[in-house]
């Protein structure tokens, strides 16, 4: 059973880390907390919904497709939202992400209905026997293609120009600028990155939970959110652990504390609230801002 | 024209909410746990009319302490973090108060607290309030206690090598703002006749910064501005109604890029000030 548990919960955490990710990449690279996130991941669910409605196309084709889309969303946002802004308002970038998220959002309830959306099925329901285990096929699929696109999106950081890049700018802006960093590019496409992944997770969760709502994008982004804190902030391998650490947590907390008082809607949050009281910094070490 | 009255009354709610947001972004404390305390607020005070039969004011009044002190004890952690990690903390907080409310099965839980007293009266109880607001603010800005808050917000460093106590303004402007919020909502709890915890969501909190960061936040009269134009004008634009979230965020947006200080500055205080005076 506690082992069940546990394989549960790291399945809803590998899609927390997705999201983190691109919070603390984003976070690393420009010190500003992205807002609009969770929105991305909300578009992300509604695309690939409705790629893999109308098309038929499965699962591992359509997953692709909608990183691209919210991949590009992320782009536009950072255009038009975040790089015209002035650099001597330090709230700008927070208050006019607040500004995307309140138009995402209420787009969103406009062209999809204020109630949730069923998901379609793209994955047979099978169980799987590993060992005395019974799991979902669909939670291990989840939990493998969230694994396989944080090693991808570790490489691209560690092993490619970009990602050095990338690196170089969370350090500084204006020395990464000096050495010939294209810091405009860079800030672009980390945007792209980080909103791609927040796609994908997206349809994960759309494919797990089976119903999507305009209004899930603030919950992920909150737990997006917790789970940074937890890595801590811009640290992104922090933000891969921690979301793992969040949803095992999270799953042990719904099976042993009482279930009449309905705790597991707060628990992450006093999660939170502990730790920025008493380690702002994360468990694993953050950028100084 | 009850109608218009109505309109007014939540536009005098939503002055409140804006300056109650506005009095620890003084010192540079963003929260988005306004909601929040007008949540406590509304539930105190409403808990107080109608399970003890207390009257109006005093019960509003005990809403804006009960959510005061929260907002004391939950600015001393707070103090230690600032930016967006006080940003994170008040988001935190907001949403644990709703969801304690959905399970406290006293006050209705999920369903809502229904039955409150409607107070008639509400328009000039709000206005009332937004005068007395106004002010303090006003008597606040050359005072003290007001330089020392503007000083705190526009560099903590040079405030505390000043011979500021950074800790003591930042706490009273935190629980200044929880205490006005909390009579908000108490307000607003007799005008509705009924609460739920899904009133009191963030993006409420962050409907108040809306009003205060388009109004402006260099002078106090930039919230109100706020509060009174994005409360009426959606009311009297059909197509505005329709749209009224995209048209705040793309309003706030805009206002980022080209006048993140808003549209009331201290400029066109003193510009207008010269033209009373002048004529």
């Amino acid at each position: 059973m506690f082992i069940q548990q546990l394989i549960n919960g790291l399945m809803l955490g590998s899609t927390y880390s997705l999201v983190a990710i691109g919070y603390a990449l984003i976070f690393g690279v420009l010190g500003l907390l992205h807002f609009a996130h969770g929105e991305v991941l909300m578009v992300g669910a509604f695309m690939g919904l409705y790629i893999i409605l109308w098309t038929g196309l499965p699962l591992y084709i359509a997953l692709p497709l909608t990183m691209v889309v919210t991949g590009i969303l992320g782009m536009i946002i950072q255009f038009l939202a975040i790089r015209p802004l002035k650099k001597n308002f330090h709230l700008a970038p927070l208050l006019s992400t607040i500004g995307v998220t309140i138009i995402l959002q209420n787009l969103a309830v406009k062209i999809f209905g204020g109630y949730g959306t069923r998901f379609p099925d793209t994955i047979a329901m099978d169980n799987i026997m590993l060992g005395p285990y019974m799991v979902s096929s669909v939670k291990l699929i989840i939990m493998g293609i969230s694994l396989l696109l944080m090693v991808i999106f570790y490489l691209i950081i560690k092993k490619t120009k970009l990602g050095k890049a990338m690196r170089a700018l969370a350090e500084s802006h204006l020395t990464a600028g000096f050495l010939g960093v294209n810091v405009e590019r860079t800030v672009f496409l980390t945007f792209g990155i980080a909103s791609a992944l927040a796609g994908a997770a997206g349809v994960m969760i759309g494919v797990s939970y089976s119903a999507i709502s305009p209004f899930i994008g603030l919950t992920f982004a909150l737990k997006g959110l917790v789970v940074m804190l937890l890595g801590g902030m811009g640290n992104v391998v922090g933000a891969m652990i921690g979301g793992l650490i969040l949803g095992v947590a999270e799953v042990l907390s719904i099976t042993l504390l009482p279930t009449e008082v309905n705790l597991q809607d707060i628990f992450s949050f006093g999660i939170m609230i502990i730790i920025l009281i008493f380690k702002p910094t994360g468990l694993f070490g953050s950028k100084q801002n | 024209m009850e109608y218009i009255l109505s309109v007014a009354t939540v536009a005098g709610i939503n002055i409140i909410m804006a300056l109650s947001f506005y009095a620890p972004f003084m010192t540079g404390q963003v929260s988005l746990a306004q909601a929040g305390f007008a949540a406590i607020g509304a539930y105190s005070a409403a808990v107080c009319t109608v399970k003890f039969g207390i009257p109006y004011i005093p019960a509003v009044i005990i809403g804006g302490v009960v959510a005061g002190v929260v907002g004391f004890i939950l600015g001393i952690p707070a103090l230690r973090i600032k930016g967006i990690y006080l940003l994170l903390l008040t988001l935190g907080f907001g949403e644990i108060v709703r969801v304690i409310f959905i399970n406290i099965e006293y006050v209705g839980g999920a369903a809502g607290f229904p039955g409150i007293p409607y107070q008639e009266n509400t328009f000039f109880y709000a206005y009332g309030l937004v005068l007395i607001l106004i002010v303090c603010f006003e008597r606040l800005r050359n005072s003290r206690m007001g330089r020392a808050m503007r000083a705190v917000g526009d560099d903590e460093t040079a405030a505390e090598i000043n011979g500021i106590n950074i800790t003591a303004v930042k706490l009273k402007a935190f629980a200044a703002g929880a205490f006005i919020a909390g009579m908000g909502g108490g307000i607003l709890a007799h005008f509705q006749e009924f609460i739920e915890p899904l009133m009191f969501g963030v993006m409420h909190s962050v409907e108040y910064i809306v009003f205060a960061i388009f109004g402006g936040v260099q002078v106090f009269w930039g919230p109100i501005f706020g509060a009174i134009v994005l409360s009426f004008v959606p009311e009297f634009f059909r197509f505005v109604q329709a749209w009224r979230h995209e048209i705040y965020g793309a309003l706030l947006i805009v206002m980022m890029i080209i006048k993140p200080e808003g549209v009331i500055t201290n400029d066109s205080v003193r510009f207008i000030k010269k033209i009373f005076r002048g004529s």
